[in-house]
């Protein structure tokens, strides 16, 4: 549908789009992409973004491994995932250009910032001519911008600014371009950039004045003949926000300690990428939060631990190679059997592996990652979103059966955001937490007495008796302990029960988490595809897109690992072939042969990236039709715009 | 960026201050409450039983309630203590016990803290863990059982061992140069150090009674005799005809001396700082070294922590020092309470429903 705007240029509507904006990791992209999200949230439209940038903080300019991304998916329907593939690339320079070319689909727009297209930055990339004049884009369709020198142009009248200050403001120039292409309103990033450059009123005037004068070059330059529109997506109704996966479970956490009756306590350890998690949190000291920056990822959980003893919910956040380093505490608090929440963010491994990057690799680590027989809760959102709900299911599950739980989030998950319908507080689920107060049992004199290890019958779990309660007082340690009384012990057949114990425990939560659910509209499929964690919504897009060709598949995605729901196996039996999509080599695969004896079919990739939905379709498809091995398609993002494939 | 922290002067406060003590009339405790059922399962002869005692005859003293003490241990034979005081315990992981009660004491105002840890799990394994909670003084009690071996898994050399010690694991003898913990925790800035021995009980209790009473992180070096693995090693300094020249009782604004009478030796202050001990007669118009337990600076302190030598000709003894600095645990409350009251109070659903809502929301009807 197209109509003609007042300027005389033309409006065309879509139903959805993706855009990549790209640069060097100083040129300010995340900041960009947020403020365009910010601005589509606000249009109504139903949206998911990808971050993407390197671990070190200022690569070399110009550099390929100094280019930072920020994708963005928006429609006028619901998104799943932030995208295969681009539709519009902003390239700030061309190494820009050339990291992100290769997903680019052939007639996809690029719009590049020609100032950085000297001979020296393409010389740095290893480009021999110009791409934006010896023809080789010629199957894209190319916006070359003077965006650096425009926007210096536009701030000509700026005496105070230095010509660096004008020039860190083209990313604002390049927000108001978009922002006239895709008609987003520009109101709230006005307000945000009047907030974060109050105090200094000539930067803020540069930089609104930059914002302008990108909308209106987009209004009044040949070059842009077109601006999209896409209408606001219908969503249930509701209050809305958009949100991150990092600030979802912080917030999570929070309203947890809240429901619960009991403080958060988190001690923690800078790393990537949970670190936003921690920096949240200390901002929240209103709601009764305590943050403790531990001198290492060891201290860390120990103090959270410690906190937990004193009747607290101890909360430690970290990523892989800090869970290797707190195991052995995780260990410690699945023997004390306290309340404990392990926020895995987890990230490309091994050893220091993909920082920045996303992986799945961490679920056999939370599994098996301790010594002995040292069964522990796992649980993993899969949105950003979920994370909030993750939060307190993790909390109700530590808090519940006095446990270390692990809730494994990841790099895509803690750094991609959507919209989240809000829920309200007074209507989550009650987390009041019981301490004990009384003796529970008689001695042989028929004296009442405490025992610390006497089990509730439903849950198996022991009494949470804090320091502080008279007449309750009692030890606790890592060695084996004898059931009941809690003292040492170093019987065979008490360390045979104590293990199974606990064991039975861990296996008792599958009583309070309900069924697995299968999505599986026709009830015709034969072909199953199970997921956990992020891969989700790239699952469920997948899905959609082969069912749109009028094939059948069904679905279903594990939010608990352990224990799996109770009807499992029964649904993995259900289906003709198991499909296992996941960011690691087959972790999950692994667990589900190992305990349902089903031969499932493990789909996987590392790239540091989430699945595309396209590269799903394929192996949903070729399994369908009988393939016996899947390959991961690396050309996935090639075939995407000839497939019309769209999440 | 640093900002003044506007913290309420917290002032001189005791180390048990905010903990629950007995009423007035409450019956006096004993020793034996503090006891508890579990058989004490050291080697006999260990300096461990003596210590034991004197922690559990002094614990009625401070009149806490006894729910509100915690005993937080690592790994290693002394690190079995928590099981045998009837008070709420935690015997945790190796070298980790400072971590562990650095988040309890932090979220707890209302306890008195203790941990308990050896040479080798608070200076090896731990040793991040220790100097850490030194520096920030955090309201804790540690108290360092030092018998310079790996007991409990018997014999090897441990961080205090001497150079040129022939273990299990140094057959040629030891290469490793050992710690001073007394050096350690003052180059930490630990605002109380002090030092006493398993077997004097007297002087255990003072310093017992001067560490709970500290507000901050107090650590206590015990020197502790392993009868099995390292036997007679503080026997220099407990033998009755040596200990008088060669142990130094640091007392407060007394100059630091040893020996008998008669044959008193003083420390003085020599060319280019370097300190000696002379006798006493020979120190007149000397720069006589005073003990100043308070100073700020941590410099003499440091310096008398340094009269030790592995042929312990001179051992010094007691309080090296002890200074007020806010605490961590007290500081970190602080913030927390100064945020709940600027804001009004405990969070209420709608508190709650306002921060999660956060500044930028939509309405879809």
């Amino acid at each position: 549908m197209t109509q003609t705007q007042s300027s005389g240029k033309s409006v065309q509507r879509l139903d959805r789009v993706v855009i990549r904006f790209a640069g060097d990791s100083g040129d300010g992209m995340q900041l960009t992409g947020d403020r365009f999200t910010s601005e589509t949230a606000a249009l109504g439209n139903d949206l998911s973004t990808l971050p993407n940038f390197p671990a070190e903080i200022r690569a070399p300019q110009g550099t390929l491994p100094g280019v930072s991304s920020f994708q963005l998916h928006f429609a006028d329907h619901d998104v799943l995932t932030p995208g295969d593939a681009p539709d519009v690339l902003v390239a700030m320079n061309p190494a820009a250009l050339k990291a992100n070319l290769r997903d680019l689909p052939r007639g996809a727009t690029i719009i590049a910032n020609t100032d950085e297209f000297s001979k020296r930055n393409l010389a740095k990339v290893g480009y021999d001519a110009n791409p934006l004049d010896d023809g080789s884009l010629e199957s894209w369709h190319v916006h070359p911008v003077a965006l650096t020198s425009i926007t210096v142009e536009a701030l000509a009248a700026f005496d105070t600014l230095s010509r660096k200050d004008k020039e860190r403001a083209k990313n604002m120039f390049a927000l108001g371009l978009l922002s006239w292409m895709y008609h987003r309103p520009t109101t709230g990033t006005e307000s945000f950039l009047e907030k974060k450059f109050g105090s200094k009123p000539d930067i803020l005037a540069a930089n609104l004045t930059a914002l302008k004068a990108g909308l209106n070059y987009g209004e009044t330059t040949e070059d842009f003949a077109v601006s999209y529109e896409i209408a606001p997506a219908k969503m249930a109704p509701g209050t809305y926000r958009n949100i991150t996966g990092n600030a979802a479970l912080a917030l999570g956490l929070v309203t947890a300690s809240h429901r619960a009756g009991i403080p958060l306590v988190l001690g923690s350890y800078p790393i990537t990428p949970a670190s936003d998690i921690l920096h949240t949190l200390s901002g929240l000291k209103r709601y009764g939060v305590t943050t403790l920056q531990a001198e290492d990822e060891i201290a860390g959980i120990g103090a959270a631990l410690g906190a937990s003893f004193g009747g607290a919910i101890g909360v430690t956040t970290t990523s892989g190679p800090g869970v290797a380093l707190k195991s052995e505490t995780i260990g410690l608090g699945v023997s004390l059997e306290l309340p404990l929440v392990i926020v895995d963010v987890q990230r490309g491994g091994p050893s220091t592996g993909l920082p920045t990057k996303t992986e799945q690799s961490d679920l056999l680590q939370a599994m098996f990652g301790r010594n002995g027989e040292s069964p522990v809760p796992i649980i993993a959102p899969q949105s950003p979103a979920d994370c909030f709900d993750a939060a307190l299911e993790a909390v109700r599950i530590a808090t519940t059966y006095r446990t270390p739980v692990f809730l494994l989030s990841d790099g895509y998950l803690a750094n991609g955001s959507e919209p989240w319908s809000i829920p309200s507080v007074s209507e989550l689920p009650d987390l009041t937490v019981e301490f004990a107060t009384e003796p529970n049992d008689t001695d042989d004199k028929g004296e009442p007495v405490f025992h610390p290890y006497l089990r509730d019958e439903a849950t198996l779990a022991r009494p949470w008796a804090i320091p502080g309660t008279p007449g309750l007082e009692h030890r606790i340690g890592g060695i084996e302990k004898a059931n009941v009384t809690g003292n040492i012990s170093y019987d065979p057949d008490n360390h045979d029960l104590m293990t199974r114990l606990r064991a039975a425990k861990v296996e008792r939560i599958a009583d309070t988490i309900g069924d697995l659910e299968v999505d599986d509209p026709s009830g015709e499929a034969t072909v199953l595809v199970l997921g956990w964690g992020s891969t989700y919504g790239p699952i469920a897009a997948a899905a959609r897109s082969v069912r749109n060709t009028g094939a059948q598949v069904a679905r279903a995605h594990l939010r608990h690992l352990n224990p799996f729901p109770a009807n499992t196996g029964e649904v993995l039996r259900r289906y003709d072939k198991v499909l296992v999509p996941e960011m690691n080599m087959g972790q999950l695969a692994m667990l589900l042969r190992a305990k349902f004896l089903v031969d499932v079919h493990s789909f996987t990739q590392v790239r540091g990236l989430p699945f595309t939905t396209v590269e799903l379709a394929d192996a949903i498809v070729s399994l369908a039709s009988g393939a016996d091995t899947l390959a991961p398609d690396s050309k996935a993002t090639d075939t995407v715009a000839a497939k019309g494939g769209h999440a | 960026m640093t900002t003044e922290l506007g913290m309420p002067s917290i002032g001189v406060r005791s180390g048990t201050a905010g903990v629950p003590h007995l009423a007035e009339d409450d019956p006096r405790q004993t020793k034996k409450e503090f006891t508890s059922d579990q058989e004490v399962r050291w080697c006999p002869g260990c300096g461990d039983y003596a210590i034991l005692a004197a922690v559990q005859g002094f614990l009625p003293e401070l009149g806490l309630k006894r729910e509100n003490t915690v005993f937080v241990s690592g790994i290693g034979c002394s690190s079995r203590f928590p099981y045998y005081l009837d008070t709420y315990g935690m015997h945790s992981i190796h070298g980790r016990a400072p971590a562990i009660a650095t988040g309890l004491a932090t979220s707890r105002p209302d306890l008195s803290v203790w941990v308990v840890t050896g040479d080798g799990d608070a200076l090896s394994i731990g040793g991040n863990h220790l100097i850490h909670a030194l520096r920030r003084n955090v309201n804790l009690t540690i108290l360092l059982f030092n018998n310079q071996i790996y007991g409990l898994t018997k014999g090897q050399y441990s961080p205090t061992s001497e150079v040129g010690k022939v273990t299990k694991s140094t057959p040629m003898g030891s290469v490793d140069h050992p710690f001073n913990p007394v050096s350690l925790a003052l180059g930490a800035e630990a605002t109380f150090v002090a030092r006493t021995t398993d077997t004097d009980r007297k002087h255990l209790t003072e310093i017992l009674r001067a560490a709970a009473e500290h507000r901050g992180t107090s650590l206590v070096e015990i020197y502790q005799n392993c009868p099995i693995f390292n036997d007679g090693a503080f026997d220099l300094i407990k033998d009755r005809t040596q200990q008088e020249a060669r142990i130094v009782h640091l007392a407060d604004g007394e100059p630091v001396a040893v020996g008998p009478e008669g044959d008193r030796q003083v420390l003085v202050r020599g060319a280019g700082g370097v300190m000696e001990f002379v006798p006493h007669a020979e120190s007149e118009g000397r720069d006589v070294v005073v003990h100043d337990a308070g100073a700020a600076d941590p410099t003499q302190a440091f310096a008398l922590s340094r009269l030790d030598s592995p042929q312990m000709t001179h051992v010094p003894m007691g309080i090296f020092r002890s200074v007020s600095r806010p605490t961590y645990d007290d500081m970190v409350r602080a913030q927390v309470d100064a945020a709940i009251d600027t804001a009004g109070g405990r969070p209420t659903d709608a508190d709650l429903d306002a921060l999660i809502h956060g500044r930028d929301t939509w309405t879809v009807a």
